[in-house]
């Protein structure tokens, strides 16, 4: 892999609270069409990781490069625009799913086309209910929701901070196949937490294990997975 | 009954507080019997309150024999006290006491200037000072309730504001819902003043007012006045809390700063 290839270049991340290194020196890039699983248990500073990469938090030392530009040169909210993030929870804003969709977008001043619109819905599984109030929801409709309102933004990279734990089981493997076709279709790059190994095998190109905030293992998801 | 055992006005008034004070104690006695127990805090409050309010009016005593100047000096402590007080229960809110301290300045100082210098409020220290700790008293409330309030808001949607904020959405607008919610919350108590002005409230310094001879309707119609103003200050000083407390609980890097505890 090289430098021209990578879209985000994790170089020497640190982030201190407390006096707890929570990550502590990850270093490692991300490339086009990577679909990067971060596994460990918990507490190991997965989600702390993932939320130094659209700088939700603030790295204590070390940086991350998008598309070779350092990202604390970038405005946080064109930064965040390029970079998506689903949560564990959905975390709908009150009103219609086509309004969560298209807030990313508006708050550009674009208006999202009634056609794209309904183009991300039919994305995620939810062709036709534009208008529906998301308070009326089930956790693994709202998920799509969240999805599609984080691709509406057009991003290169996906960020999913354990997508699919908060789900009952068949709306997990609902989302997770969604998750795979959307990645492989879009192209997206993407890093994903999640405590679930075989999760990450299903998913996942590579895998890197975090440990006491620090990157401890990092390849293919057989030189990772198998061998531990 | 107690006027014709106490001639001169200070002993009336000792007796009328042990009166007044039995009263609070006797209602203290009537929840204890139902194991309520407010027996500390009704005598803390109950010392407290004769203690500050008199060593207030020996102030006052000399105070009103003072240049009109000196009114502004107790009129400036009044705020800094308040604006102490206000931001107190909001001491995670980067900055409280100074966005409380601003707030307060902005909306009481100036609704007291205009007011005086409209001649509303008499140049008088014995109705500027008053009047003005009126107004004062409720900045304190609008400015404390907006910013608790501001905080419970922000502490119960980190979710939908982290989620807006990685939609690349500007801090203000991740928040705006919950600022709203604040200035609103703020000014409840006054608009229900307002709403029940006369009905079910007649105001202090109305019933001031008139025990002291004033013709009530004039007595009426200054309460309103007196209302008016701080319903204007209050508003004032819940939205200037609002907005100045709210680029403070970001990071330049629009990072939200505060989060629940644990």
């Amino acid at each position: 892999m090289t430098d021209a290839g990578a879209i985000l270049r994790i170089d020497h991340l640190t982030r201190v609270v407390h006096d707890v290194r929570v990550v502590d020196d990850v270093s490692l890039e991300v490339a086009r069409g990577d679909i990067l699983a971060v596994v460990g248990p918990s507490g190991a500073g997965k989600s702390s990781f993932l939320r130094l990469l659209n700088r939700l938090d603030e790295p204590t030392s070390g940086t991350v490069y998008l598309n070779g530009r350092d990202y604390t040169a970038i405005p946080p909210r064109e930064l965040r625009h390029q970079i998506g993030m689903v949560m564990q929870s959905a975390y709908l804003f009150p009103g219609t799913i086509a309004q969560n969709i298209s807030y990313g977008p508006a708050q550009r001043g674009i208006e999202l086309s009634s056609a794209r619109i309904d183009s991300l819905l039919r994305d995620v599984g939810l062709a036709g209910r534009g208008t529906g109030d998301v308070a009326l929801l089930s956790g693994g409709e709202a998920q799509r929701v969240a999805l599609a309102r984080a691709l509406a933004n057009e991003p290169q990279l996906l960020l999913l901070d354990e997508p699919t734990s908060a789900l009952d089981e068949t709306a997990r493997k609902e989302i997770e196949v969604l998750i795979g076709t959307i990645l492989r279709e879009h192209r997206l790059a993407c890093v994903i937490v999640t405590h679930d190994r075989a999760q990450a095998r299903r998913i996942a190109t590579r895998v890197m294990v975090m440990e006491r905030g620090r990157l401890t293992a990092l390849g293919s998801v057989e030189e990772v997975l198998d061998a531990r | 009954m107690l006027a014709n055992l106490f001639q001169d006005t200070l002993s009336l008034g000792i007796a009328q507080a042990v009166a007044a004070a039995l009263l609070a104690i006797l209602a203290m006695w009537v929840a204890r019997t139902q194991r309520i127990h407010l027996e500390r805090e009704t005598l803390v409050a109950l010392v407290r309150g004769i203690v500050q309010i008199v060593a207030v009016g020996s102030i006052l005593v000399f105070v009103f024999k003072g240049p009109t100047w000196t009114g502004a000096i107790v009129l400036a402590i009044m705020m800094a006290v308040a604006a102490l007080i206000s931001a107190r229960r909001s001491r995670e809110l980067p900055g409280a006491y100074r966005v409380a301290f601003i707030s307060i300045v902005l909306g009481a100082g100036a609704v007291i200037a205009t007011m005086t210098s409209l001649g509303v409020i008499a140049p008088t220290l014995t109705s500027l000072i008053p009047i003005g700790s009126m107004i004062i008293a409720s900045t304190m409330n609008a400015s404390a309730l907006a910013l608790e309030r501001f905080k419970a808001e922000l502490l119960a949607h980190v979710g939908q504001i982290e989620a807006g904020l990685a939609l690349g959405a500007a801090p203000s607008a991740t928040v705006g819902p919950y600022l709203q919610a604040a200035v609103t919350a703020s000014l409840i108590p006054q608009i229900n003043s307002l709403r029940s002005l006369g009905i079910v409230w007649i105001p202090g310094l109305m019933a001031g007012m008139v025990l002291s001879g004033t013709d009530p309707l004039y007595a009426a119609v200054y309460q309103f006045v007196v209302i008016a103003m701080i319903f204007g200050a209050s508003s004032v000083t819940s939205v200037t809390a609002a907005l100045l407390v709210r680029p403070r609980v970001f990071t330049p890097a629009d990072q939200l700063i505060l989060r629940p505890r644990g």
